[in-house]
């Protein structure tokens, strides 16, 4: 960890993530406040469809709620893996010029997105209040959740990144499997809807479906299905992590192995 | 084993491939459609063959070449930016390139944000710029434009900033390259003045260039790539001759004249057509040069008027001429014909790289039939580097004294 968070290092993240967040809100007259604002209004917007038109999710305790802190995680997610593949190839003339650490692009385009995702999730704690859900002592194991999704998610982007350079039809198809992730992964529907008990457990493999699930479990309301609750018990509930870890290092492995032609290959 | 003690960089039989894919593929099916043919679909360019040398601390270190000899390939090797296929590249000390100036300058960003990101980029953080700031900004004489955003600065502006943080940057290993001197007359001045303060005060410095005035005047040793290889290193005396020799040696051989680098000549034609620009042939030696420019009728046209141009290493103007000025009468072509055309020019080029374009119009200069822009290169080498536009041989008599 030393090796890769010593101080120049420190200095040219804050400077990027600083840069990032500077150039963002360029501009407009708010500034600042959108990256709490616009979050705020879609929000409004989803508790209003799915409260008063779509009568989804009934049985479950907070569904509004239940349903917006689902929808942050993916969005974080899809934020953090999106802007993560081009992160290479946009600063290729950093990359051609100097000797900066490459992981470091991809790294402090991933704090962007982390950033936005604390912001994101302090108005889903104003939902929470306002939707009267009472703290939960799980609240905590929250943190870890987020931690996994992290390195999921930075596994994913490392990848992703990488290929990119190569090929460039990668953010085209990744677009494709997100959309298609969205719909697989319980986040408008709850888990319950599925029936079919084989394919809940097939949903429940994805890491992704079973962070939200936890998240919620944790945070929200225990009635949320979790991966565990699916299995019961046996090995198969260790799956989703094992596919995080397996993700993270084969992503980290192919960055670093690639990243030493970055600069003649953009 | 060597002392390795005071060895600021070390590098030992480096190899470099390049693949150039003849068409790229950056696309998914592009890649499979070549597995599936076995086609390659590139050609690997050996640009480095096996460089060993080592750089001592507070040495003045040159690396000359020509274009294309693969001094740029060795500087982001030692640089860090590329990874050498075979070999060693040890840095010892903290190395900061200049490659270009104002490396991730954002024109959204002001100027004091942009000096900030520029030295985390170099591997300041905060508090170490904010140490050197006050200084950087004196030195660029920008005190009041520093809370502007960068894109309303003029460019002479960007270009002073820029220079101000590449100077005041303390680092152990500076490397540097040729294109820090490029601008007016006075900036390079203050680039000449910089690499004097930095030998003096032993820094380990790397120059890249091919400026063998500069070589002779700060470096404490030098090496020559040629096509990938060391051709030459030791004193920046020896080095300085043997790159002079290579000019001289392809002078006295026919094929002396280079074409301009990685230009499509096609895209450097245009006009009307009714004409062609051939390639002119050049020959230089210490006196003059002489231009050789061919032309082609492709149509019948009326009497044309038929010239040249020489630009200088920056691009600038160096001198023209055509029939209508020089007052040389042509007779009307017939499609098809060729004409020759040979001009007779004393050497007063200072040392450097110049191309020569050559164009065709009608009497009035209105009508152009064809213009070939930087149609033919060619590198002059003198004995000292001037700063100067010309170096023509200047005479001296009638020394006298008076009492």
């Amino acid at each position: 960890m030393k090796r890769f968070l010593t101080k120049q290092n420190r200095a040219l993240l804050s400077e990027l993530v600083r840069t990032d967040f500077k150039l963002r809100y360029q501009g407009s007259a708010l500034g600042y406040a959108w990256s709490l604002l616009r979050p705020l209004l879609i929000f409004v917007i989803l508790y209003i469809v799915f409260v008063n038109f779509l009568k989804l999710g009934e049985d479950v305790p907070h569904f509004p709620v239940y349903l917006l802190l689902g929808i942050v995680i993916w969005n974080f997610f899809n934020e953090m893996t999106v802007q993560s593949t081009t992160s290479i190839v946009g600063r290729g003339d950093l990359i051609r010029k100097i000797s900066i650490p490459r992981w470091m692009v991809v790294f402090s385009s991933s704090l962007s997105a982390l950033i936005n995702l604390g912001l994101n999730l302090i108005v889903v704690a104003v939902f929470m209040v306002f939707n009267n859900v009472g703290v939960l002592s799980t609240l905590p194991f929250i943190l870890l959740i987020l931690l996994e999704v992290y390195v999921f998610s930075l596994g994913i982007s490392l990848f992703l990144a990488a290929l990119f350079v190569k090929f460039r039809d990668v953010s085209y198809i990744w677009e494709v499997v997100l959309q298609a992730g969205f719909y697989l992964t319980p986040i408008l529907y709850p888990l319950t809807m599925i029936t079919n008990a084989t394919l809940q457990k097939l949903i429940m493999l994805n890491p992704m479906a079973q962070v939200i699930q936890d998240a919620r479990h944790v945070a929200i309301t225990h009635a949320s299905p979790t991966v565990y609750g699916v299995f019961q018990g046996g090995f198969y509930k260790f799956i989703p992590f094992v596919i995080v870890v397996a993700v993270f290092i084969g992503g980290l492995m192919y960055f670093k192995k690639e990243s030493k032609y970055f600069a003649e290959n953009i | 084993m060597k002392k390795t003690t005071n060895i600021a960089i070390s590098v030992q039989d480096v190899h470099k491939t390049f693949k150039l894919p003849h068409e790229k593929n950056s696309s998914i099916k592009g890649a499979l459609l070549n597995i599936h043919r076995r086609n390659k679909g590139y050609e690997r360019q050996h640009v480095l063959k096996g460089i060993s040398f080592d750089i001592k601390k507070g040495e003045f270190f040159g690396i000359v070449g020509r274009n294309g000899s693969g001094k740029s390939t060795l500087l982001k090797l030692l640089a860090g930016i590329y990874t050498p296929d075979s070999g060693a590249v040890r840095v010892k000390g903290k190395l900061t390139p200049f490659i270009e100036l104002g490396v991730g300058f954002n024109p959204e960003l002001t100027g004091r944000e942009n000096v900030f990101l520029n030295g985390a980029l170099l591997g300041f953080n905060r508090k170490e710029m904010t140490a050197m700031y006050k200084d950087i900004v004196a030195f660029a004489e920008l005190e009041r434009f520093m809370d502007q955003k960068l894109k309303n600065y003029s460019s002479g502006m960007q270009v002073r900033l820029a220079f101000s943080i590449a100077i005041r940057v303390q680092s152990d290993i500076l490397v540097l390259d040729e294109v820090l001197a490029v601008g007016d007359a006075a900036f390079q001045k203050k680039c000449y003045d910089y690499f004097m303060l930095l030998k003096k005060n032993k820094r380990t410095v790397i120059l890249v260039t091919h400026d063998m005035g500069a070589v002779r005047q700060y470096c404490d040793r030098a090496i020559m790539i040629n096509s990938g290889e060391m051709v030459a290193q030791g004193k920046p005396e020896r080095v300085a001759q043997r790159y002079q020799k290579l000019f001289t040696d392809e002078l006295s051989s026919e094929e002396k004249t280079t074409k301009p680098q990685n230009k499509k000549t096609t895209k450097n034609h245009w006009g009307n057509g009714r004409m062609m620009c051939l390639t002119p042939k050049l020959k230089l030696d210490k006196t003059k040069l002489v231009i050789t420019s061919r032309f082609k009728a492709k149509v019948d046209v009326p009497p044309p008027v038929m010239g040249f141009t020489i630009f200088g290493p920056a691009g600038v103007n160096i001198l023209e001429g055509n029939t209508l000025r020089s007052h040389f009468k042509t007779r009307a072509l017939k499609a098809g014909e060729e004409v020759e055309l040979v001009w007779h020019i004393p050497n007063i080029f200072a040392m450097g790289s110049y191309t020569v374009s050559v164009a065709c119009c009608d009497q009035s200069t209105t009508e152009f039939y064809d213009w070939f822009n930087e149609a033919v290169g060619f590198d002059v080498m003198k004995e000292h580097f001037t700063s100067g536009i010309v170096d023509p041989a200047l005479k001296i008599d009638n020394y006298v004294v008076k009492e």
